[in-house]
C-alpha cells in the first residue's frame, strides 16, 4: 500500500490530503513560511493536552494534579515548556533543510557534531543512514533531531526534563534528567542518546553546560541533536551545516523565510521548499517536524504512519 | 498434623486433617518459636546472593548503565522486565485474597497470610528495580518532589499507581493481622530473647495488645471488604499505567491497544504461580500438610490455567493481528519474534509458560499438587522470559529504515541487548530476596490467619448443620452470604472468648485450653463429611 502513497508524495506531497488522507493531512501540506505558526491551530490536539486530559479523566486525581501543576509551573523550566504553545512570538523559528540529492555520506556532518560537542562514537546526533530504495538503490538520508512541533519527547518524561523553546528547539535539560530513557521510547526517529558511561571529556567551553550547550555531556542521561543552539544567536551556523562540503544541510528560519547550507547558498526557505517538493519524514505520526527533505533522486522516505 | 498433637485428637478414628484449635494456634506460630536447622544456613545464602546483587549495583553505580549491556538500540530490557515481573508476581496475594475473600469462597483461608506476605515482599522488590533502570538514580528524588512533576508523563502516573498500591497492598497484610496479634503475643509471653521482645513490642505497636472484641472484630471485617474492593481496581491501575510507559511511542510492538489487558493478565497469571509456589515451599518447610490439602492446589491450578489460557489467547490475538497486517514494522516485529533473534525465549514462554501448564491440568494424572507445583514453577520462569519477549525486541527495532526497502522487512539495523552479569546478579539477588524477605517475616507474624480460619470453620459448621436440619424438611435453606453473623451467636460463642488472650487468664495457658478441646465438634463426626475449611471431600 505504501507504493502507491509514496509515489503521490514524491511527486507532489501537497496532493495527499486531496487523496484522501483526511482533513488533519492539511496543516502538513504547505511546509513553508511565517504563515507556518498560525496554520491549522483548531483542529490542533497536542499530545501534552491529551495526555493532562487523560490523566485528570481517567485516574480522577485532579486535585492532586492542579497542585502540582501549580507547583510545577513555578520552576523556570517547565515553564519554558509553557511558552511552546505561543512559538511565533519569537524572532526566530528554526528549521532544517535536508537535500538528500547531494549527499554522498561522507558523515562528515557527524564527525563535526560529534567533535563540538564531545560525543561518544556511537553517539550520531546527525546520524547517516544508508537507505535501500524500492529499485534496491541505497541513499544516504542525514538525521538531525527533527525539532518537532508536537515533540513526542517532551510530554513522557516524569521530571519534565524535556522542554520546548520559543523558537521551536526541543532541548534537554541534564541537570534535572533522571534517566528513564522513556524520551528514546517515544521518539519515533531515534534520535536520542544516552550516556551509558562516562562521556568524553571536554575542555572549558565558550558557553556554560547548560541545554543549549550540553557540553560534556553529563554520565546517566539523555542527550540529543540541539541544531548547536548556543551558537545560533551569535549568528553561527550548526556545525554539521557548516561542515558539509556538499551544501546538503541548510538551517532554515521559518519567521523570516530564509535557510543557509554550508557552501554559502542562500535560498527563500518557502519557495525552495515548495519547488522542490520537500517532504517531512514520518510526518503523519503528527510530530510536524521542522526538518524538511528533499527528494528527487529515488530516494523514498517512509512518510505514512501505516508501514511504522 | 504433628507428631506430638495426633495423639490429642479426640478420636482416633478421625482422619489427619481433623485438628483442634491448639493445632492450628501451634502450627501457625512455629515458624515464630522454632528454629529450624536450615534456617541461618537458608538465611545466609539468600542474604549473600542479595549482597552479589547489591555489589553489581555498585559497580552499575561508578561505570554507567553500559555494564549491563544497555546500548542505544536496547535501551530499555532486563530492568524494565525485571520491573513488570517483580511487580507482576505481587498480584497473585490480591487474587486469592481479595477475590476469593469477595468471592466468600472458605477454602482460601490457610493461603492468605501466605498470599498476602508474597504480594507484601515482591511488591518493593518490583519497585526497587525502578533504581537500578534509572540512569541517574541519585535524582530519585525529583520523583517524589511535586515542583519537578510532569503529569503528562505516564513513568509519573505509574510511581503514583505503584505507591498507592503499595499502601493498600500493606494494609491488606496488617488488617487480617490484627484478630491474630493477641494470640500470638501470648503465645509469645514469657519467651526471652530479642526477637520475641522485639514481636511484643511490635504487637502493641500494631494494637496487638488491645481486646478484639466482636464490635472491633465487624470493624476490621469491613475494613478487610472494602479494601479488598479497593484492592483490585488498584491492581489493574498499576500494569495498565505500566504498559502505558511502553506503549506512549511509535514502537511496533509496544504501541499496541491490547498492552494494558496483557499486562494485568500477565501478572496475574504470573502471581497466582508465585502464590501456588510460595504455598507448597511454606506447606513444606513448616510442616503445614494438616492446613494445606493437595486439592488446595489443584484448584488454585485451575486459577492459574485459566488466567494462562486467556493470556495465550492474547498472544495468538496480538501476533496473529500484528502478522496479519503485512506492514513492515509490525511483520518485522514478529517476524523477530516467532523465527527471528528471539524465537528461543518466545517459544520457551510458549511452550513452558503455555501449552504445559495447560496439559498439567488437563488430565486426571498429571492434576495433582505436584503437578499444580510443576506448572506453577514453569509459569514464574516462563513469564519472566515473556516480559523480556515484551520489553526487547521493540525496543531494539530500527525506526529510521526505507519503507519499500527491496531486503524485506528483516534488513534493518537491528540492535541488541547482550547479558552481562550485572543485571543477572541483580535480578537474582531480587529473586532471593523473595524467600529471604518471607523467611524473616515469619520469624514476627503468624503463618497462618489463627483468627480468619477459627472463623471461618465455625461458619462453616453452622453451613453444615443448616444444610442437615432442613434436608429432612426437604427444603433446603442455607443462611446466605449475606447478613450471615461475623460472630455466630450461640455455636460459636465459645470461640469468641478465647480471642481476648491478653487477659492475665490467657497468658497462663498459653499453650492450650484456649478453646473448646474438640475445636470442631467431633461428636458429630457422623456430618463430618463436610471437612474443616470449607474443605468438601
Amino acid at each position: 500500500m505504501t507504493e502507491h502513497c509514496t509515489e503521490q508524495e514524491l511527486e507532489a506531497p501537497r496532493h495527499v490530503a486531496d487523496a484522501g488522507q483526511g482533513v488533519a493531512e492539511v496543516k502538513g501540506e504547505p511546509p513553508v513560511g511565517v504563515e507556518t505558526a498560525s496554520r491549522g491551530e483548531p483542529v490542533r490536539i497536542g499530545r501534552r493536552p491529551f495526555l493532562g486530559g487523560a490523566l485528570a479523566g481517567g485516574t480522577g486525581v485532579v486535585a492532586l494534579g492542579l497542585l502540582g501543576e501549580r507547583l510545577a509551573s513555578a520552576s523556570p523550566t517547565v515553564a519554558a515548556a509553557a511558552t511552546k504553545a505561543a512559538p511565533a512570538a519569537a524572532a526566530h523559528q528554526w528549521a532544517m533543510v535536508i537535500d538528500l540529492r547531494n549527499c554522498n555520506g561522507c558523515k562528515l556532518c557527524t564527525a563535526a557534531c560529534q567533535n563540538a560537542h564531545y560525543l561518544q562514537a556511537d553517539q550520531t546526533w546527525i546520524g547517516v543512514f544508508t537507505m535501500t530504495n524500492a529499485a534496491g538503490e541505497s541513499y544516504f538520508m542525514p538525521r538531525p533531531c527533527m525539532m518537532c512541533e508536537d515533540p513526542p519527547c517532551v510530554p513522557v518524561c516524569p521530571v519534565g526534563a524535556n522542554f520546548r523553546t520559543a523558537d521551536g528547539l526541543t532541548l534537554v535539560d541534564q541537570s534535572r534528567c533522571i534517566g528513564t530513557r522513556i524520551c528514546m521510547n517515544a521518539c519515533p526517529y531515534q534520535a536520542r542518546y544516552f550516556n551509558w558511561g562516562d562521556p568524553r571529556p571536554a575542555p572549558r567551553q565558550p558557553f556554560p553546560q547548560e541545554p543549549a550547550w550540553p557540553v560534556p555531556q553529563v554520565k546517566g542521561t539523555v542527550g540529543k541533536c540541539i541544531f548547536c543552539a548556543a551558537m545560533l544567536p551569535a549568528g553561527k551556523l550548526p556545525e554539521c551545516v557548516a561542515s558539509c562540503p556538499m551544501g546538503v544541510l541548510y538551517l532554515g528560519d521559518l519567521a523570516t523565510d530564509v535557510a543557509v547550507n554550508g557552501i554559502g547558498n542562500t535560498v527563500k526557505l518557502s519557495s525552495f521548499l515548495a519547488e522542490n517538493d520537500a517532504v517531512k519524514f514520518k510526518e503523519s505520526y503528527g510530530t510536524h517536524p521542522r526538518v524538511f527533505y528533499i527528494l528527487g533522486h529515488g530516494q523514498d522516505l517512509e512518510t505514512d504512519p501505516q508501514t511504522g | 498434623m504433628s507428631d506430638q498433637q495426633a495423639s490429642d485428637l479426640p478420636s482416633p478414628g478421625l482422619d489427619a486433617a481433623v485438628r483442634t484449635r491448639e493445632d492450628l494456634r501451634s502450627a501457625a506460630m512455629r515458624p515464630l518459636l522454632e528454629t529450624p536447622r536450615w534456617w541461618w544456613p537458608a538465611v545466609i545464602a539468600l542474604g549473600a546472593v542479595v549482597v552479589l546483587g547489591v555489589v553489581a549495583w555498585a559497580v552499575q553505580l561508578a561505570d554507567g548503565l553500559g555494564v549491563a549491556g544497555y546500548n542505544d538500540q536496547a535501551f530499555w530490557a532486563v530492568y524494565e522486565a525485571d520491573l513488570v515481573a517483580f511487580i507482576g508476581v505481587s498480584y497473585g496475594g490480591a487474587v486469592v485474597s481479595a477475590i476469593l475473600r469477595l468471592t466468600k469462597t472458605t477454602w482460601r483461608a490457610p493461603l492468605t497470610r501466605i498470599a498476602e506476605a508474597t504480594a507484601l515482599v515482591t511488591l518493593p522488590i518490583g519497585m526497587l528495580f525502578i533504581v537500578p533502570h534509572l540512569g541517574s538514580p541519585q535524582r530519585i528524588w525529583e520523583l517524589v518532589w511535586p515542583p519537578y512533576w510532569n503529569l503528562s508523563s505516564p513513568i509519573l502516573w505509574d510511581f503514583f499507581a505503584v505507591s498507592t498500591y503499595l499502601l493498600a497492598t500493606v494494609v491488606f497484610f496488617y488488617l487480617p493481622l490484627i484478630a491474630d496479634l493477641p494470640v500470638a503475643a501470648a503465645r509469645l509471653a514469657d519467651r526471652p530473647g530479642l526477637r520475641a521482645r522485639t514481636c511484643r513490642l511490635l504487637y502493641r505497636a500494631l494494637g496487638g495488645n488491645r481486646e478484639v472484641t466482636v464490635s472491633r472484630r465487624r470493624l476490621i471485617e469491613g475494613s478487610i471488604g472494602l479494601v479488598a474492593i479497593m484492592v483490585i481496581p488498584m491492581a489493574v491501575s498499576v500494569h495498565s499505567v505500566l504498559s502505558f510507559a511502553f506503549a506512549s511511542s511509535s514502537r511496533p510492538g509496544y504501541l499496541e491497544t491490547i498492552l494494558p489487558v496483557y499486562f494485568v493478565v500477565a501478572a496475574l497469571y504470573s502471581g497466582i504461580a508465585l502464590v501456588v509456589v510460595a504455598v507448597a515451599a511454606c506447606r513444606r518447610l513448616f510442616h503445614l500438610e494438616a492446613f494445606i490439602h493437595p486439592r488446595h492446589f489443584v484448584r488454585l491450578g485451575f486459577i492459574l490455567v485459566a488466567f494462562g489460557a486467556v493470556y495465550l489467547y492474547l498472544t495468538f490475538t496480538e501476533y496473529l493481528v500484528d502478522g496479519y497486517s503485512g506492514t513492515s514494522g509490525l511483520a518485522a516485529w514478529v517476524a523477530q519474534d516467532l523465527t527471528g533473534r528471539y524465537w528461543v525465549p518466545f517459544w520457551f514462554y510458549f511452550v513452558a509458560g503455555g501449552l504445559v501448564p495447560l496439559a498439567i491440568m488437563a488430565f486426571r494424572r498429571t492434576r495433582t499438587a505436584a503437578g499444580v507445583v510443576t506448572a506453577s514453577s514453569l509459569v514464574v520462569g516462563a513469564m519472566w522470559v515473556k516480559r523480556l519477549v515484551i520489553v526487547i525486541p521493540p525496543a531494539t527495532e530500527p525506526l529510521v529504515r526505507s519503507p519499500l526497502a527491496a531486503g524485506g522487512v528483516l534488513a534493518g539495523n537491528w540492535g541488541s541487548y547482550h547479558f552481562t552479569w550485572v543485571p543477572i546478579s541483580i535480578t537474582l539477588a531480587a529473586t532471593a530476596a523473595i524467600p529471604l524477605l518471607l523467611l524473616v517475616l515469619f520469624r514476627f507474624v503468624p503463618i497462618l490467619p489463627i483468627a480468619e480460619m477459627e472463623e471461618l470453620e465455625s461458619i462453616e459448621e453452622e453451613l453444615t448443620e443448616a444444610v442437615e436440619i432442613t434436608a429432612g424438611t426437604g427444603q433446603l435453606r442455607v443462611p446466605g452470604p449475606v447478613g450471615r453473623p461475623l460472630i455466630p451467636p450461640a455455636s460459636a460463642c465459645a470461640q469468641a472468648a478465647p480471642l481476648t488472650p491478653l487477659a492475665p487468664t490467657a497468658t497462663t495457658t498459653p499453650s492450650g485450653g484456649l478453646g473448646p478441646p474438640g475445636f470442631r465438634d467431633v461428636g458429630g463426626s457422623g456430618r463430618g463429611s463436610g471437612s474443616t475449611f470449607g474443605w468438601p471431600r
